[in-house]
């Protein structure tokens, strides 16, 4: 499962959570693209490497510190794709 | 059999050991000095006390000493001239106390004999009636009380967060707390930012502010800060105050104020809204991971929209201010686990709370060991120069 967060969730038509096959993050994220092409746009560089900033969690471990994109993913994981979030005072 | 106060105290004799002050004096210099228990009263024990001694009123003895010492140790009790810390001791024999001696002439003769003595800072008795429930609590109380009354805190945003935040830190006698914003109170802002009010529509937001805090708390002293921060200014906001709560509006401003909080080791309390949801955590320089470790680069503005444009649920900001002045009296107290290695986020149409580990970044750009730390030009560089522009569609209006 993934979870979108919302600044994404516009370009995967409101959902707030997904259900997309996958053993990898890599696989996962692909899959994501081929349903909802926008958000490859929205992570991908034009060179096709995820943006810097934004982070992706296979539960609660970032995936920069594990196996990168290749971070294997089970059936009972999330996968949690997080941008920062600037909002505070107005 | 009717037994007097002098019965009392001849029994309590026998099985309690005295102890005089000028062999206290000489164990207490020692190293292995015993656990020194003042069973006076409140009043007494704030005119004066033997250095070191811990305080449990003869009234609380039964149920507070065995926050303060184990069965089999040392213990000296101490009153103002030594007969209630023999009753005392009759009390921990029978609670199987075995190491238990009265000091004979107690306090008084301690401070005749010219030992040195601590006069402990009080707080005054209107502040220990609006401050009775924290000083309830074991993990702050009185002297927690006063760390708080001694503390400086610098809320960054008197909007959405430090509305909430800075309204809470000053309920609960956070001493100083200074307020930037350079923002007037404006009709859409009374939705969530509850420190300001209607009829102060137009106010500088630090202004309105402090009118609310001096009317919940007189303790507090607020510093008004009505500028637009930035790297010119920044160092200068900060300095003398403890920590920093970060309820800025724009990444521009929350990376300027990582930077500046890791070159003055200052804890950053942060936290973000946007919609239904919140981050929260807490920068520990140089001890935890800083916001670059956690967010190397800032988004392009088009997916990074501001609460302004995406919209807010107004009592989001008060779960998340509120969050934030949590960690931050927990940083003033130096009690519990704050959010320092964790991104807690909230979701208020799920109502779950998910958490995140953070870890340090070794080769983070601000504070890992190759890092050279200056300010920047970070309006530039979060809008986005230096970096390939994104065609995103953001979350829209």
């Amino acid at each position: 499962m993934v979870k979108i967060p919302p600044v994404l969730r516009q370009a995967v038509g409101g959902e707030r959570e997904i259900d997309v096959p996958g053993d990898t993050v890599s696989e996962v994220l692909e899959r994501l693209y081929e349903l909802h092409p926008q958000v490859r746009a929205q992570l991908l560089t034009p060179q096709g490497e995820l943006h810097r900033f934004v982070n992706v969690y296979v539960n609660d471990e970032d995936v920069r510190l594990a196996g990168w994109l290749e971070t294997e993913v089970g059936e009972a994981d999330t996968v949690m794709i997080l941008p920062a979030m600037a909002g505070g005072a107005r | 059999m009717a037994r007097s106060y002098q019965d009392l105290l001849a029994a309590a004799r026998e099985r309690v050991p005295e102890t005089q002050v000028e062999e206290l004096a000489e164990q207490l210099a020692g190293d292995e000095p015993p656990l020194v228990v003042d069973v006076r009263e409140q009043h007494e024990w704030d005119e004066g006390h033997i250095p070191g001694s811990v305080h449990v009123p003869r009234g609380n003895l039964e149920s507070r000493i065995a926050g303060e010492a184990q069965v089999g140790q040392e213990v000296v009790l101490a009153c103002a001239s030594g007969n209630r810390s023999l009753l005392a001791g009759q009390t921990l024999r029978e609670m199987g106390f075995e190491n238990v001696r009265s000091l004979a002439g107690g306090y008084n003769r301690w401070k005749q004999n010219g030992h040195p003595f601590d006069v402990p800072r009080t707080l005054a008795p209107a502040q220990r009636s609006r401050y009775a429930r924290h000083i309830s609590i074991p993990e702050v109380g009185e002297q927690g009380q006063l760390k708080l009354l001694d503390s400086k805190v610098l809320v960054i945003g008197a909007g959405g967060l430090g509305s909430p935040a800075a309204f809470y830190l000053a309920a609960a006698g956070v001493g100083t707390i200074g307020l930037v914003d350079d923002d007037v109170v404006d009709a859409s802002n009374l939705q969530r930012q509850i420190i300001h009010t209607t009829d102060r529509l137009g106010e500088l937001k630090g202004e309105s502010a402090r009118t609310s805090i001096e009317a919940l708390n007189p303790d507090v002293q607020v510093d008004v800060h009505p500028v637009r921060i930035d790297r010119d200014n920044v160092l200068e906001l900060i300095d003398g105050y403890d920590l920093i709560v970060d309820g800025a509006d724009n990444f521009p401003t929350r990376y300027l104020l990582n930077d500046a909080a890791l070159m003055t080791r200052k804890p950053l309390v942060h936290a973000s809204i946007l919609r239904f949801e919140g981050h929260a955590s807490v920068f520990m320089p140089y001890e935890g991971p800083c916001y670059r470790c956690l967010f190397p680069e800032p988004p392009p503005p088009d997916l990074a929209p501001s609460c302004g444009e995406a919209g807010v649920l107004g009592v989001l900001c008060g779960v998340m201010g509120s969050i934030q002045a949590t960690e931050a009296i927990k940083v003033a107290l130096e009690i519990g686990d704050t959010l320092a290695g964790r991104l807690l986020i909230y979701d208020a149409l799920a109502m779950t709370f998910t958490e995140l580990k953070v870890r340090r970044d070794p080769d983070c750009p601000a504070c890992g060991p190759n890092a050279v730390l200056e300010f920047r030009d970070y309006q530039a560089w979060c809008a986005g120069v230096g970096h390939s522009a994104a065609a995103a569609v953001g979350a829209g209006a």
